[in-house]
């Protein structure tokens, strides 16, 4: 065993090596220009606001608060859709008796392991006979259709876990399926509510290929897609307003993290999310 | 029973809805346009097995995609498991802050899929970036990852396997599982660590260790962010990044040969398939179960 100085030093240093992108991005944010790509100091020499203030300004037309808000509007859409339609789903599955259900949640699992591009055409062609290429529809419908799978599993196996008693006595107080889903499942869904709220928003806020997919009009592009663009558009001598926008990206999911971050490692240990 | 037949479905609908018209609809549509040529204005034209053929036969790009995306899966998938299970023995030991340690590892699983994070590998790996001059710094001059065709998927490597969190605190999970006793009678047939790793905890978290690297491969077969931003989209330099879903991006909705890229999603769609089931396969007599009396 050893010693737990030894260890702690150790594990500080390592945590410091995997961390020094992050910090790197945040400090560098910070530098002027000139100082941007000139050296590996981590600390500014002159440290300095302008990258924001230029970003606050206006990147492609629009300010960082426009993109902010479609992304969050994105977010939050993906994060109801997923909480209605997911746990109303994983209720019918864990406890109501239905015919077909075997075939149907053997369906829904497998659906768990498809990758998403073996379906993304015909939907890419559905969303466009529907006229929505080009507004957040594409990126949220879905969700209220309960196409995450895999959040339907997770509440399937929390409410297994629920004592059968409480259902029954609520049949004996007259509830019906609906009215023990309201009055009892609900309430105790809650922690299983939450994990997949809080990774729904966050997978939702980074996921790049479906907005990129479906969002081509400047207006409607979400920070990740205004950041790409960005990146694209500019010369080197742009670097510092690109990690300051960076940074932006990344509050919310920093903010979530910090918030959630025990919940979110539990979380991910016991239904193997992948982060 | 009939009331609760009606209140299921009622239930369900909306996944009734979904799974229907988003996902075996398409599922089919998807097969029968892998079989067209399809460019999203003019109707789909019967080819049959043309895509396949010229994909197989006479597509360069293809192949390239392939080997890219085949090297990238066999070098990320490892080190980001050998990564989460070294982190994980490390932190597998009960001390102050053990849990805050925890999170600290698990937080690059969260950023690291972002754009923000690719921009960074980006300017880190570039001409002149920060390991650019660390390894010029120890006399290895390799003149930036990203900008050349040799080193450029490594960045990316690199950036997947920094991910290793959510890997790491299942291993996590998993080692608590592990009785003490088993440690003990090691100990006390004389086992030195590297013993007690190799005869106890490895056999005691092989499902753990498959359960990760079945997903993890799933994961990576898929990878898509990195590439797209590190390289603008393009796959480059000399389409040393062109992993398979970008390519099939660039297929679909750049040349809008639609059909082209539907029969690439049902190539991937049989590969990760075979895949998992080789890897369930191979690992048989190799994953220990515990309570099952071998």
């Amino acid at each position: 065993m050893t010693r737990p100085l030894v260890w702690h030093v150790f594990v500080v240093l390592v945590l410091l090596v995997l961390l020094y992108p992050v910090i790197w991005l945040v400090s560098t944010s910070f530098k002027p220009a000139e100082e941007v790509l000139s050296g590996l100091a981590l600390l500014p020499k002159a440290p300095t606001t302008d990258n924001y203030t230029q970003v606050f300004g206006g990147v492609g037309g629009f300010s960082v608060w426009h993109y902010l808000g479609n992304s969050l509007l994105v977010s939050v859409g993906a994060v109801l859709g997923n909480v209605i339609s997911c746990s109303l789903a994983a209720y019918a599955f864990a406890r109501l008796h239905f015919r077909g259900r075997g075939p149907m949640f053997g369906f829904m699992m497998g659906t768990i392991m498809l990758p998403q591009h073996v379906v993304l055409i015909p939907q890419y062609v559905i969303f466009q006979k529907l006229g929505m290429v080009d507004t957040f529809w594409p990126l949220v419908l879905p969700k209220f259709l309960a196409t995450d799978a895999f959040f339907v599993f997770l509440m399937v196996q929390f409410i297994r876990g629920l004592p059968r008693e409480l259902d029954e006595a609520a049949t004996l107080d007259g509830c019906g399926p609906v009215g023990t889903f309201r009055h009892v499942v609900l309430p105790l869904l809650r922690p299983a509510l939450v994990t997949t709220a809080i990774f729904t928003f966050i997978w939702t806020w980074n996921d790049f290929f479906s907005q990129v997919v479906y969002l081509n009009d400047p207006s409607r592009f979400t920070l990740p897609l205004a950041l790409q663009i960005f990146v694209d558009q500019s010369t080197q001598s742009a670097y510092g307003p690109m990690f300051a926008m960076s940074v932006l990206a990344l509050v919310p999911i920093g903010l979530f993290f910090l918030a959630f971050q025990r919940l979110l490692v539990e979380g991910a240990a016991t239904s193997g999310l992948k982060g | 029973m009939r009331r609760t037949q009606g209140a299921a479905y009622l239930f369900l609908s909306p996944w009734i809805i979904g799974a229907t018209l988003l996902t075996v609809g398409p599922m089919l549509a998807s097969l029968y346009l892998s079989l067209t040529d399809y460019d999203l204005f003019d109707p789909p034209k019967w080819i049959g097995l043309d895509n396949y053929r010229v994909m197989f036969t006479e597509d360069d790009r293809f192949w390239a995609a392939v080997g890219t995306t085949v090297r990238y899966v066999l070098f990320s998938v490892p080190l980001k498991l050998v990564l989460a299970l070294a982190v994980a023995l490390l932190l597998n030991r009960p001390r102050r802050g053990g849990g805050l340690y925890r999170s600290a590892f698990y937080a690059p699983s969260l950023l690291g899929a972002s754009v923000s994070l690719a921009l960074v590998w980006r300017a880190m790996f570039a001409s002149g970036g920060t390991v650019d001059r660390v390894l010029a710094a120890v006399g290895i001059t390799t003149g930036g990852w990203v900008d050349q065709p040799q080193y450029a998927l490594l960045a990316l490597v690199a950036l997947a396997a920094w991910q290793f969190g959510a890997p790491m605190v299942i291993f996590l999970a998993g080692l608590k599982q592990i009785p003490r006793e088993l440690y003990e009678a090691a100990a006390i047939d004389g086992a030195g660590p590297l013993r007690r790793l190799v005869s106890v905890t490895l056999p005691m978290l092989s499902p753990v260790i498959l359960f990760n690297l079945v997903l993890e491969t799933i994961h990576a077969f898929q990878a898509f962010t990195g590439a797209f931003v590190v390289s603008s989209g393009r796959g480059g330099p000399s389409d040393s990044t062109l992993l398979y879903t970008l390519y099939l991006y660039q297929r679909g909705f750049t040349d809008f040969r639609m059909g082209y890229a539907s029969a690439m999603a049902w190539v991937l769609l049989v590969v990760v398939a075979g895949v998992t089931v080789l890897l369930f396969r191979g690992a048989r007599g190799l994953v220990f179960y515990a309570g099952e009396g071998r």
